[in-house]
């Protein structure tokens, strides 16, 4: 196949992560994330998703094995060079992770800002242009239909419409890998099914790689299932035709740090284990 | 047994892996220049009041104590000489430092904190920003820039104190108080006068970063850490004072 000889975007090797010295919150786990992926990710609380996404990000260093990004190892990279290479990975926080002191404004601006200011470092000047960085804040605010936002506090916003901010400010820079940490956590259905739409609508106009931690096996079948019709503005069903999308979106399933499951939906659809058929549809 | 002194241990050497990595950041690029000046502003001109205030009164009180003390020798003459040395030396710095780190050692932690348990902090690194280079080194130039010039303030301010003590209590005239407090001040007096103030302020910076950026376990974790910076940093602060002293008395 030809996407076997490509470079994989993101590869854990027999990744375990101890803090302190006695639980695994990280056991052992290896796979490999491929471009234009959808990778979906359940587990119960406290099973190793959020650790998972931080080890990829290289906010936490794993005691065992290796990570590499985009075809470079993190696992032993210095910070300094790290910032570099997560400019190229928007991520969504479980709570959003905004800034609370910032407006809605600096707060998606915030990634550009900084983006200006490491060019800086390098050439010596790259002052930040106010209207570039302008441009495309508002842009990024219209991608999550919250551009009349703009100088609010997060505080202001309601818990949906602050995830929607920090999708558009992991956006904002169009990288090819997004990182959801439960998207739709805590969310009452509609606003959680407007998430998904702006997840898939980031996936399907920018073509970029996504990882979503969830709990929720209808998030899931949304992003295994559906697309983001540019002409409508809706998400729509794939065709059984057009089946490529459900081949690339890959269910992992976690438990206590180790990765039981790994698979397309089918084969979740199939699973006996006990705790992995927990994620399944309910089929009522 | 082990265990026991292991915490301590590992905690003071995460600081000092945050202290070396903040102050080689004061030279490294990019610099948040408007974060040093928001900083500069709510350390210094924030605490301005509370430092005149305090350095008025602890003048003033001690005009009066040594004047009691002085005049058993028939020296109360001396008094601005008394004055003007223990306020420069010792109680300027201490107390501007101790004021400072009241307010801002626990604004910092709990600033800091906060943005530690709601993921701020993770965020900021995940966007590509060094969070020691935007929100430590800032902090940790600021107020070494700002409590010198407090303590400066406080000093002044202590000796107008004294003065008016002195003044109307004491019926000492105005020439001979601020000549008696001019002529009793040495260079050693006025540099260890700076050198406290600045050496309090790198503690009182890192020691509330520190214990902001380490928080967790949510709000209540932040509050733990506030108090643990506010204490901590009051307690180095009487420590190091004996030193610096040490070293100048030994002069």
């Amino acid at each position: 196949m030809a996407d076997d000889a490509k470079e994989p975007v993101l590869r854990f090797e027999n990744v375990s992560l101890t803090f302190d010295g006695e639980t695994n919150a990280v056991d052992d786990v290896s796979f490999q994330v491929l471009a234009g992926e959808t990778r979906v990710i359940f587990g119960a609380a406290g099973s190793g998703k959020s650790v998972l996404l931080k080890l990829a990000l290289g906010l936490l260093k794993p005691t065992e094995g290796r990570i590499f990004l985009f075809g470079n190892e993190i696992s032993t990279m210095d910070e300094h060079h790290l910032y570099a290479l997560r400019s190229k990975i928007g991520v969504l926080f479980q709570e959003g992770g905004l800034f609370d002191s910032m407006t809605i404004e600096e707060n998606v601006a915030y990634p550009l800002l900084f983006q200006q200011a490491r060019a800086g470092t390098q050439n010596g000047a790259g002052a930040p242009t106010p209207d570039g960085v302008n441009g495309k804040v508002r842009e990024a605010l219209r991608f999550v239909e919250l551009e009349q936002t703009l100088d609010k506090f997060p505080a202001e916003l309601s818990g949906g419409m602050r995830r929607r901010v920090g999708i558009a400010r992991a956006a904002v820079t169009d990288p090819p890998l997004m990182l959801y940490d439960s998207p739709t956590a805590g969310l009452d259905p509609i606003t959680a099914n407007t998430i998904i739409t702006l997840i898939l609508k980031a996936r399907d106009t920018r073509n970029t790689t996504s990882m979503i931690v969830t709990h929720r096996y209808q998030d899931g079948h949304l992003l295994a299932n559906f697309r983001y019709n540019p002409q409508s503005g809706e998400i729509e069903p794939v065709s059984s035709a057009q089946g490529l999308q459900q081949s690339r979106t890959v269910f992992m399933v976690f438990q206590a740090g180790r990765l039981v499951f790994q698979g397309n939906q089918q084969e979740l659809e199939d699973a006996t284990d006990p705790y992995v058929a927990k994620f399944k549809a309910v089929k009522s | 047994m082990l265990d026991l002194v292991k915490g301590p241990i590992l905690a003071l050497q995460d600081f000092y892996v945050l202290a070396g990595r903040a102050v080689k950041n004061v030279v490294l690029r990019p610099h948040y220049g408007s974060d040093i000046i928001l900083q500069m502003d709510i350390i210094g001109v924030g605490s301005l009041p509370i430092i005149v205030l305090t350095g008025f009164f602890s003048g003033a009180v001690m005009a009066m104590q040594m004047a009691k003390a002085l005049s058993t020798y028939g020296a109360t003459g001396q008094v601005g000489q008394i004055v003007a040395i223990t306020l420069v030396r010792e109680l300027g710095p201490v107390l501007s430092s101790l004021l400072v780190a009241g307010r801002n050692a626990s604004g910092i932690a709990s600033e800091l904190g906060s943005m530690k348990v709601t993921e701020q902090i993770d965020a900021m690194r995940a966007l590509g920003t060094d969070p020691i280079q935007k929100l430590v080194t800032p902090r940790l130039i600021a107020t070494a820039i700002v409590l010198p010039l407090l303590t400066i303030i406080a000093d002044f301010v202590g000796l107008i104190g004294g003065f008016v003590i002195a003044h109307f209590t004491l019926n000492i005239t105005s020439s001979q108080y601020w000549n008696t407090a001019y002529r009793a001040l040495v260079w050693a007096d006025v540099a260890q006068g700076l050198l406290k103030p600045f050496v309090f302020a790198i503690v009182i910076a890192l020691v509330g970063c520190f214990y902001g950026m380490r928080t967790s376990g949510g709000t209540q974790g932040v509050g733990r850490a506030t108090t643990q910076a506010v204490v901590v940093a009051s307690v180095w602060i009487f420590v190091l004072t004996l030193f610096i002293t040490r070293i100048f008395v030994n002069l």
